[in-house]
């Protein structure tokens, strides 16, 4: 009489599979989407006129061009992408209230009391031909310098970094360091 | 001699598997769970660009997905390499982007409607004026609340 084979345990089997799950759990990637998150200015109404926009001081404009070879032009200086975030950085902030850099207006701003705020504003302007790329990566250098401001200001003031505050903290810092990024109509003349 | 007792060569019982299927479940409705359903084939090439500052989207319930990007092999015979806009399952003009959002936003709640985002899955070579006029059209449809798809750049 043939002798009957053990069974093959199987009580390990559970645990190869937690294993393989766990082994999903780190490698998966969620695939979550990620973006740059922006807000389109809306459309004009249709009577308003160009001229009746108050003109804007040459000192409150951080002039970033971007043409169609990919090359920026900041404030006047062909400038690199890894360069153009001190930059902005410099502009925003303007420590030493330098006469180049944007005017300031004091205002009350709650958990800080009156705060010089920056006037600055920065304007984006690129060709029809510039790579969607170069542009985004323009872009997300620029929104990096107003969050690493905000940055700096959260820890140096509550001791955390900007998206651990309160909404009523990151209302106040978003008051002193506002996201003003303006882009202008892409130039059509010139290049192909 | 108790009773109870049986041969010497006594054999371990048999461990349960009973809760196998359990695990399995568990991993299928893992999987389930997050895997999401890609409700659109992709009929243009996009590698989106990469980017530091990113956020989430958080609600993909919200969201409506533009596309844009060079037509894959198999179209491009007829639509020609030059990026092309894709609205859903088909390729489409600029001039379609405000029927779509409008589209869009009627197959949502109408409390819903606020919080709107359109996702613009863009190809990094392609040139900026196809962009702007998605964007403009957008502006116009006042879909003001976007999102540029991007990839995390890895700090060095």
């Amino acid at each position: 009489m043939a002798r009957k084979l053990p069974e093959i345990p199987s009580a390990s089997l559970a645990d190869i599979a937690f294993m393989i799950l766990i082994f999903f759990l780190v490698t998966a990637t969620m695939d979550t989407d990620m973006g740059l998150e922006r807000r389109l200015p809306p459309m004009p109404p249709p009577d308003q006129k160009d001229d009746d926009t108050p003109p804007i001081k040459e000192r409150n404009v951080f002039v970033v061009l971007v043409n169609a070879q990919n090359q920026l032009l900041v404030e006047g200086e062909w400038t690199k992408i890894e360069d153009l975030r001190e930059k902005a950085k410099e502009f925003m902030a303007n420590p030493n209230d330098d006469p180049n850099l944007p005017e300031k207006t004091v205002k009350e701003v709650p958990f800080f009391g009156p705060v010089p705020i920056t006037k600055g504003v920065i304007s984006l302007q690129n060709h029809v031909g510039t790579q969607y790329g170069t542009y985004i990566a323009v872009q997300s250098e620029l929104v990096g310098a107003i969050n690493d401001l905000r940055n700096e200001l959260a820890e140096t003031k509550f001791g955390k970094p900007f998206n651990k505050l309160t909404e009523d903290q990151k209302d106040a810092i978003q008051e002193i360091y506002p996201s003003k990024i303006s882009e202008a109509e892409p130039k059509k003349v010139g290049g192909k | 001699m108790s009773k109870f007792r049986k041969g010497e060569n006594k054999e371990l019982p048999p461990i349960s598997t009973s809760s196998l299927p359990d695990i399995v479940f568990m991993i299928l409705f893992f999987f389930m769970v997050t895997v999401q359903m890609r409700d659109v084939s992709l009929k243009v090439h996009i590698t989106t660009p990469e980017a530091s500052e990113l956020s989430k989207l958080e609600k993909k319930s919200l969201v409506s997905y533009i596309y844009v990007g060079e037509p894959q092999k198999q179209y491009q015979k007829v639509f020609g390499t030059e990026p092309r806009i894709q609205l859903n399952d088909v390729f489409a003009n600029v001039s379609d982007i405000i029927e779509f959002i409008v589209a869009e936003r009627e197959a949502r709640d109408e409390a819903e409607v606020p919080f709107m985002i359109t996702s613009l899955k863009v190809d990094e070579y392609t040139k900026m004026g196809i962009v702007q006029d998605i964007k403009q059209e957008l502006r116009k449809a006042s879909a003001l609340h976007i999102n540029y798809s991007a990839r995390k750049t890895l700090k060095p």
